[in-house]
C-alpha cells in the first residue's frame, strides 16, 4: 500500500499536531481520507458527514486536479500524489 | 485592518476591469497579526471566476489549490480572498456571508471588494464576526474594517 502526503486547510491543522501536511496510505482518495481520520480524529467532523461522505464544501484535490472531474473518492493515488484538502470559497 | 501596497491593489482593480462584467476574484497572501487582527497583503494572486457570473463568484479549485501549495513554501498565509461587485456597493452580499462562514473558511480572514457600480473602483474591507455556538447567518456580524495602503 503506498503512503501519499496530504495538505491540510489550516482550520484543520490544529487537529493534526499543527502540520500543514500528513501522510496517509491508500490505493484511492477514500482510503487516503478513512485512514487519515482514523489517525487523526479530530478531522473527522469537518471533513467527513455521518454516513462517510466528503461533506458539502470541501473540495478534494490530487496534484491540483479536483477529484469530481476524475473518479470522486475511487479516484487512485500513489507514491508521488498529493491530495489536498481546501473549502469551496463563493460569494455573491 | 486591511494593508495593502497602491501596487497590489492595481493589480485587483485591473483584474476586476479585465473581466467585467462579470465577477472578478483572487486570493491575497501575506500574513496576519492575530492580536490586531490585521492582514498584511503582500500579493494579490487573480483566480478564474468559476462561476463566470456578474452576480456570483466561485474560487476555480485547480488555482487555489495551486496558490495555497506556493503560498505553504514560501512562507506566506492566505489572509482572504478579494472579489468585485459589478453591480452593487462594496458592501457583503447575503451570498458573501453564508458562504464565507462555512466550517472550513478561515474565520480569522478578510473579505475586501471592489464595487465598480459607480464607475470608479471603491475597495472596501470587511471580517465576519461568527458568534460560537449559534451557526445561523443572523448571527453572523459584518464589521468593516480600515484598509492603509502603502506606497
Ligand atoms: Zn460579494
Amino acid at each position: 500500500m503506498s503512503s501519499v502526503s496530504v495538505r491540510l486547510p489550516t482550520v484543520m491543522r490544529p487537529q493534526a499536531n499543527g502540520e500543514s501536511v500528513v501522510s496517509a496510505e491508500g490505493e484511492s482518495v477514500g482510503d487516503v481520507l478513512q485512514n487519515l481520520v482514523a489517525e487523526f480524529p479530530g478531522l473527522r467532523e469537518n471533513l467527513l458527514d455521518d454516513e462517510g461522505s466528503v461533506r458539502k464544501f470541501v473540495n478534494i484535490y490530487v496534484n491540483d486536479e479536483d477529484i469530481r472531474f476524475m473518479e470522486k473518492l475511487e479516484t487512485p493515488v500513489e507514491g508521488t500524489d498529493e491530495v489536498t484538502i481546501l473549502p469551496a470559497v463563493a460569494g455573491g | 485592518m486591511l494593508i495593502i501596497t497602491r501596487q497590489q491593489w492595481l493589480k485587483i482593480v485591473n483584474e476586476a476591469w479585465r473581466v467585467y462584467p462579470l465577477e472578478a476574484c483572487g486570493l491575497l497572501l501575506g500574513s496576519i497579526d492575530a492580536e490586531s487582527s490585521t492582514a498584511n497583503v503582500e500579493r494579490f494572486v487573480p483566480i478564474d471566476n468559476a462561476a463566470a457570473s456578474a452576480k456570483l463568484y466561485a474560487l476555480e479549485g485547480s488555482q487555489f489549490s495551486k496558490t495555497a501549495l506556493s503560498a505553504d513554501r514560501e512562507g506566506l498565509e492566505i489572509v482572504g480572498v478579494v472579489h468585485s461587485h459589478t453591480h452593487t456597493r462594496a458592501y457583503p452580499s447575503q451570498t458573501d456571508v453564508s458562504e464565507g462562514t462555512r466550517p472550513l473558511v478561515p474565520p480569522d480572514w478578510h473579505w475586501p471588494i471592489l464595487s465598480l457600480a459607480g464607475g470608479f473602483p471603491e475597495l472596501r474591507s470587511f471580517q465576519f464576526d461568527q458568534k460560537s455556538d449559534d451557526k445561523s447567518s443572523d448571527s453572523v456580524g459584518i464589521v468593516e474594517e480600515p484598509i492603509r495602503f502603502l506606497e
